[in-house]
């Protein structure tokens, strides 16, 4: 059974995010790099079904700059059994994303049976790259999926939507299935993991090596800056019982004036 | 050469057992630190990771660990929690004799069962009336046709409530001073071991110490690590080795207090400015990260001269005594600096300043390694 598992690297969610100096990006310099957390689901439960099948061979994929490769060796060191690189800049729009993995997949000659990943990437918070890929690969696809079940071909699958309510949804292997919390708890990459992840092979692609070009770029960033700082809040004082009418008034009218929220 | 880059695998080694420390640790170190329960389920959680026993060589089912490894592990565990990282810790300060003085088959025997399941192990040097004064023991190793008896106590012994397996220093004959002690390996079980009760502690609540007496317990040959009056120059190497280890854990703590200390800072306001703006709070953090920062190349230093196979007992003991004294300061002032909120147990910063007193006391006091460190320059 080959699974294959996307994973992104994104800024720590501690970092405190700031754009660059000439705007056309997020500062990158001094970011911690953490594997998207969602896709720490994907990878979680990848290795939950290798547990099962033994003969299960998963390869984890990311889309990215090269300098850190992190998140590729958490998902080894974590049990994955091989990994693809491809080099591009950190902030490639969902189709160039979705068409890179892609062609990686393809370019492995393996058929894959499963795809795993997070239902999301916590950095641009897009959501598109799951329903892309499997759209490209004519696969079909679940995401937000909370529960997982695998017998032989078969998978049933959990799926939340708003308000809590669950949809269950039946389907067949090959398909695509971004996680979310709640699937699993992902493990720590354990120390003679992280040992044993050095000897594993990590193949690195360009962008143009898995048919990536600069035309297929859908969206392109204008500008990046900061939200502007809110304005402090406005305080009245309705302590004094003389003065509670005519404070209501003007609060009302604020809301209607300034908030424009009534 | 210098380089002070860690290696692409110390980064995520350090990254995962610091990971460990604040999901797994931290969450807990207040809850044990009063309760003084023993946290059994996260040492073996961390067994599991492979965060402990990092002196097993690779050869007896360990992960072949460096000592530079070894600090940066310690470092993070010790930032989760000093008290845990003291009963993680003590595992290897125990095992250590093994590496260090037992023959292939004794460390086949004693070592790899502590990588095969989770295990726990006792380093039993002091006695009630023999601390700094370690060459004084006067628990007796007396031998048999078959073996060897052992009588005497031992004090202040890390682990001993739960320990599978005790390293214990002993002596022919008191009078011989250094050259008459041994060190042996006894098991649990064995009889004639009386565990005595838990010490109620200031500090490291969660670890266990206790005392012990051995009455007339009884070990074949090959518990005898080396042979009979090797144990000093055993007991003089584990402490070369331990030391970074205990330098580290003094680290982690001044980390965790420096940390805290900087976040309280940026949001108390005291005269319409968040403390931090006050010089009086600025030249107490820029002291600690001073400290840090010295005490942490200190001790890389001194594990590093280990691993490439040079002396380093002038250096571990710079590094220990540097160490534990800069986090006994550093988490004094950040008691300071949170004020009268830092001297309240609903903050974490006094429980920091508890644990870090007995670093300064455990494993050579700072006394002790200044006394190492004066004999080494004056030699």
């Amino acid at each position: 059974m080959n699974i294959f598992v996307c994973i992104k690297q994104v800024p720590d969610t501690e970092t405190k995010v700031t754009p660059n100096s000439s705007g056309t990006y997020i500062e990158t310099n001094s970011i911690k790099w953490i594997m998207n957390p969602y896709d720490e689901f994907a990878v979680e439960q990848s290795l939950l079904i290798k547990a099962a099948k033994p003969e299960a061979n998963v390869t984890v994929i990311r889309v990215g700059g090269s300098k850190d490769t992190e998140a590729l060796r958490t998902a080894m060191a974590m049990g994955a059994d091989e990994a693809i690189l491809i080099e591009a800049s950190d902030n490639l729009d969902s189709y160039m994303t979705a068409k890179a993995l892609k062609g990686a997949i393809e370019k492995t000659g393996k058929k894959p049976d499963l795809i795993l990943t997070g239902k999301q990437a916590i950095d641009d918070d897009c959501l598109q790259v799951p329903q892309l890929l499997a759209q490209m690969l004519g696969l079909p696809s679940v995401s937000v999926v909370v529960g997982f079940e695998l017998a032989g071909n078969d998978l049933t699958l959990r799926r939340e939507i708003e308000g809590g309510t669950i949809e269950i949804y039946k389907l067949q292997s090959p398909c695509l299935v971004a996680c979310n919390k709640g699937l699993n708890t992902p493990r720590y990459a354990s120390l003679p993991g992280i040992m044993k992840a050095k000897k594993k092979p990590l193949t690195t692609y360009k962008l143009s090596d898995v048919g990536v070009a600069d035309a297929d770029m859908r969206i392109k960033y204008s500008a990046f800056s900061l939200p502007p700082e809110k304005p402090a809040g406005k305080k009245m004082d309705a302590m004094d019982a003389a003065k509670q009418n005519e404070v209501v008034k003007k609060v009302v009218g604020l809301l209607r004036t300034e908030a424009k929220v009534i | 050469m210098l380089n002070f880059e860690l290696t692409q695998e110390q980064k995520e080694i350090k990254e995962m057992a610091l990971k460990f420390a604040k999901q797994e640790m931290q969450p807990k170190a207040t809850e044990h630190d009063q309760s003084a329960k023993f946290p059994i389920d996260i040492f073996k959680k961390a067994w599991e990771l492979g965060l402990l026993n990092t002196c097993i060589p690779s050869e007896f089912g360990g992960n072949g660990f460096s000592v530079v490894d070894g600090t940066l592990i310690t470092e993070c565990l010790a930032y989760g929690c000093m008290g845990m990282n003291t009963s993680i810790m003590s595992n290897d300060l125990a095992l250590l004799p093994i590496v260090i003085g037992g023959s292939k088959e004794q460390k086949e025997k004693f070592l790899r069962p502590f990588t095969e399941s989770y295990k726990i192990a006792s380093f039993c040097l002091t006695e009630p009336s023999n601390g700094s004064d370690a060459a004084g023991i006067k628990t007796l190793i007396k031998e048999t046709p078959d073996g060897y008896i052992i009588n005497g106590e031992k004090m202040w012994i890390t682990n001993a409530g739960f320990a599978d397996l005790f390293v214990v220093y002993c002596t022919i004959d008191p009078k011989l001073k250094h050259k008459g002690i041994c060190a042996v390996v006894i098991e649990k079980g064995t009889p004639g071991i009386e565990i005595g009760k838990a010490e109620k502690k200031m500090g490291h609540r969660c670890s266990d110490t206790r005392g012990l007496r051995f009455n007339n317990v009884k070990i074949a040959k090959n518990h005898l690590l080396g042979n009979l009056g090797d144990g000093w120059k055993i007991a003089m190497k584990t402490l070369d080795h331990s030391r970074p280890l205990i330098a580290s854990s003094a680290i982690g703590g001044a980390q965790c207090a420096y940390e805290h200390s900087i976040k309280y800072a940026k949001e108390r306001i005291q005269f319409d400015v968040p403390i931090a703006r006050h010089q009086a709070i600025q030249f107490m953090i820029a002291n600690m990260a001073m400290k840090i920062e010295a005490a942490r190349l200190l001790t890389q230093r001194a594990a590093w001269m280990l691993d490439h196979g040079i002396k380093n007992t002038e250096f571990a003991s710079m590094a220990k005594a540097f160490a534990a004294d800069s986090c006994m300061e550093i988490t004094t002032d950040a008691v300071q600096i949170f004020g009268g909120y830092g001297y309240s147990v609903e903050y974490p910063v006094e429980k920091l300043m508890r644990d870090a007193k007995l670093i300064q006391i455990y494993e050579g006091t700072s006394q002790i390694q200044r006394m190492v460190v004066a004999r080494e320059v004056l030699s």
